[in-house]
């Protein structure tokens, strides 16, 4: 048996050597990918198109307006002269956001009551709307703060009331709040799983297609130790995925790793488990390698998008909420952002590390046993 | 090895119904059928990776339906498609099921090489089995599947796309092995390899329609063999179409096989009939039929169930 294995082993890696782009399909995309990852998913936003229309033309809506343009967040492109000007940017796209600056706002700040200022957003992109009107209120309470401190009543009954202590968000693990810690780590898993499964499937597949799979089956070897001599490889290729994005990501981008790497590796390997488990169920599901890749198409992407990379799963319909029950990404994401910013053990994270566990060694179980029936 | 009562079918489409066979040691046993008939699928079932619905095979003793694992190391399958790695070297390969199926290093050797020279392939031991021709994939094939000396060969139309000197390599080999005792069981869709083999069994629609030495398959084509040769073999195959007597007509390059009822009788009715449509300078000879004349024959249209 062991021979047998072994022999299955030098094939793979013959045929491995033997594709002289195998190594640059395998690296490239994944460099690119972390990297299109590190730079673009992220909810920070800014240089916002910005357009202002002061009507008031006071001390006190300019200073407002230096409170948008200093901040950075926001680029004002256009002091706009009238209603008309504000709503043709928006229309065009020249702007993204609109900040309307009523008749009377320095007056009504004075008498200390509620001063009227307009805040437009262009909803079409409401992702970037929502964060900039975030940011907008920020500013604002903050004009409000400085505004008492320079003798302006600000809007409210009375003084005092207008001085509430703003609600402060502190983050505990990632105390810059950068999207990018959060991200990266994510990115880990959710490329190792996309390349993982699909190796397997397409080419467990592919020797079905090309038939070798059949004249290989008329050999004494067993199905256990062709799903094994097939699986090996890609186990040691998504290891060094892993660990290949990981020194990326702590490198290049410079996320922190307090965890254990012995943690890392335990996690990486139980989720690889999985991930090869489900290609080559893939692969018995499958005739043909465009099959299998539109399989591995249809199944991945819910795959990623059920796993808590961006979206959270608290916030998922229930329905959706037990499918992430079965998705080795979403215990894989716990474990890998854990390790990377936390630095907790296997006291913490053993239900994700048994729960990876328990889904590759399922997904492996049923794909052997399905393995049999694919050859008729 | 024999087998009895075998049934499969693939959906709507009854692939094999009812086949038994038995084939002795020593023996080259042929399948011949029309595209479709089944061989495939009967060497699948037979090889043990394909289960049968029905039926029972047994191998040198062995149950292969239930037990196909004791019966791989006893048989070589070659299937009709080339089933080697082709980003492997012919060595490669060779060391690759040598290994599956624990054959010893020194006995890998000694056979790679004598097998190798038999086939004509040692100049080419580097090479990637890809970038082998077609003939050369197939004598490969044949190569990996003796390196484990098996009891057994299935070899599913093993000379397809194969040049004629290649097939003589091919046969040789295959007449190498009848000496030895090896049962060797293949399909083709060569007349002339049919003629070859000790015994045929003509399928059809997934049936063995008859079974038998190829001598005795030809006396027992009904009726007799008349070739009548004419310059103009196409034109007399026209002619002769619902000639009386008639039983089956074969274009046979430039030369036209008339099966009839009654040779001595039909052929100068023949004679006069071609003379009448203006094709002359026409010979009409009884012949000796060829395999092919008994397959159109029996399998044709029209042919005795
Ligand atoms: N895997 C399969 N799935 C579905 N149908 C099949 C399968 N294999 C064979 N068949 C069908 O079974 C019948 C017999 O096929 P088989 O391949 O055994 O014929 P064959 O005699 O080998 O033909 P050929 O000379 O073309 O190789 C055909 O109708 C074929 O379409
Ligand atoms: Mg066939």
């Amino acid at each position: 048996m062991f021979e047998r294995l072994h022999v299955m082993l030098v094939k793979e890696f013959l045929e491995l050597r033997r594709d002289r782009w195998a190594m640059v399909r395998l690296i490239v995309p994944l460099l690119i990918q972390a990297l299109v990852f590190g730079y673009a998913a992220t909810f920070t936003v800014n240089h916002v198109a910005t357009v202002v229309l002061d009507l008031d033309r006071s001390q006190a809506s300019r200073t407002l307006v230096s409170h948008f343009a200093a901040n950075g967040r926001f680029d004002i492109v256009e002091m706009a002269a009238t209603q008309q000007a504000v709503t043709h940017a928006i229309d065009t796209g020249r702007a993204v956001v609109a900040i309307v600056i009523h008749a009377g706002f320095a007056a009504k700040l004075a008498n200390g009551r509620s001063a009227p200022l307009a805040i437009a957003v262009d909803g079409t992109n409401s992702n970037t709307a929502l964060i900039a009107l975030g940011y907008v209120s920020l500013i604002v309470a903050r004009f409000e703060a400085e505004a008492m401190a320079h003798g302006w009543p600000v809007p409210g009954e009375t003084a005092s009331s207008g001085a509430d202590v703003p609600l402060q968000e502190r983050p505990w693990f990632n105390q810059g709040l950068d999207d990018r810690w959060f991200f990266i780590p994510g990115v880990i898993g959710t490329l190792t799983l996309i390349q993982v499964v699909s190796l397997t499937a397409l080419a467990v597949v592919r020797e079905r297609e090309v038939g070798t799979l059949e004249q290989i089956m008329v050999s004494p070897i067993r199905p256990f130790e062709f799903i094994l001599g097939k699986t090996v490889p890609f186990f040691l290729i998504g290891l060094g995925d892993v660990v290949l994005v990981t020194v990326f990501g702590v490198l290049w981008f410079g996320i922190p790793f307090v965890g254990s790497p012995l943690v890392m590796l335990l996690g990486s390997s139980l989720f690889l488990l999985a991930a090869l488990g489900l290609g080559l169920l893939l692969s018995t599901l499958a005739r043909t390698q465009q099959q299998a890749f539109a399989l591995n198409f249809f199944l991945v992407n819910p795959f990623f998008i059920l796993s808590g990379f961006a979206f959270p799963i608290a916030a998922m319909p229930p329905v959706l909420q037990w499918f992430t029950l079965i998705n080795p990404l979403r215990y894989f994401l716990v474990v890998i952002r854990a390790v990377f910013l936390k630095g907790v053990g296997i006291d913490v994270l053993w239900p994700d590390l048994l729960a990876m566990g328990a889904l590759g060694a399922g997904m492996l179980a049923l794909s052997v046993l399905r393995f049999r029936k694919s050859l008729d | 090895m024999w087998a009895r009562g075998l049934h499969r079918r693939f959906g709507a489409v009854a692939a094999v119904q009812g086949i038994d066979l038995a084939v002795r040691r020593g023996e080259i046993f042929g399948l011949v059928g029309p595209d479709g008939a089944g061989k495939t699928t009967i060497m699948r079932m037979l090889a043990g990776v394909l289960r049968p619905d029905a039926g029972e095979i047994r191998l040198e003793g062995v149950d292969v339906v239930a037990d196909p694992e004791r019966a791989k190391p006893l048989l070589s399958y070659m299937p009709q498609r080339f089933g080697l790695y082709e980003d492997l070297t012919v060595a490669e390969n060779i060391y690759f099921y040598a290994t599956l199926f624990a054959v010893p290093a020194p006995v890998r050797r000694a056979r790679s090489a004598e097998l190798l020279a038999a086939a004509g392939l040692l100049a080419f031991r580097r090479r990637l089995a890809g970038q082998l021709s077609g003939g050369m994939k197939q004598k490969l094939g044949l190569v990996c599947a003796l390196i484990h000396t098996p009891l057994v060969l299935l070899l599913d139309e093993p000379t397809t796309g194969v040049d004629p000197v290649s097939r003589r390599d091919f046969w040789g080999i295959l007449y190498g092995l009848r000496e030895r005792g090896v049962t060797i069981l293949l399909s083709t869709a060569y007349m002339d390899e049919a003629e070859r083999c000790s015994r045929l069994a003509l399928l059809h629609a997934g049936a063995i329609r008859h079974c038998d030495t190829p001598a005795r398959l030809k006396a027992a084509m009904p009726g007799a063999l008349l070739a009548v040769v004419t310059p103009d073999a196409r034109a007399a195959h026209a002619a002769l179409a619902g000639a009386p007597g008639l039983l089956g007509l074969l274009l046979m390059g430039d030369r036209v096989h008339v099966r009839v009822d009654d040779a001595a009788r039909r052929a100068p009715e023949l004679r006069a009939l071609l003379a009448g449509q203006g094709i002359g300078a026409a010979d009409i000879a009884p012949v000796e039929p060829a395999i092919e004349d008994v397959f159109v024959a029996l399998l044709g249209p029209g042919s005795p169930p």
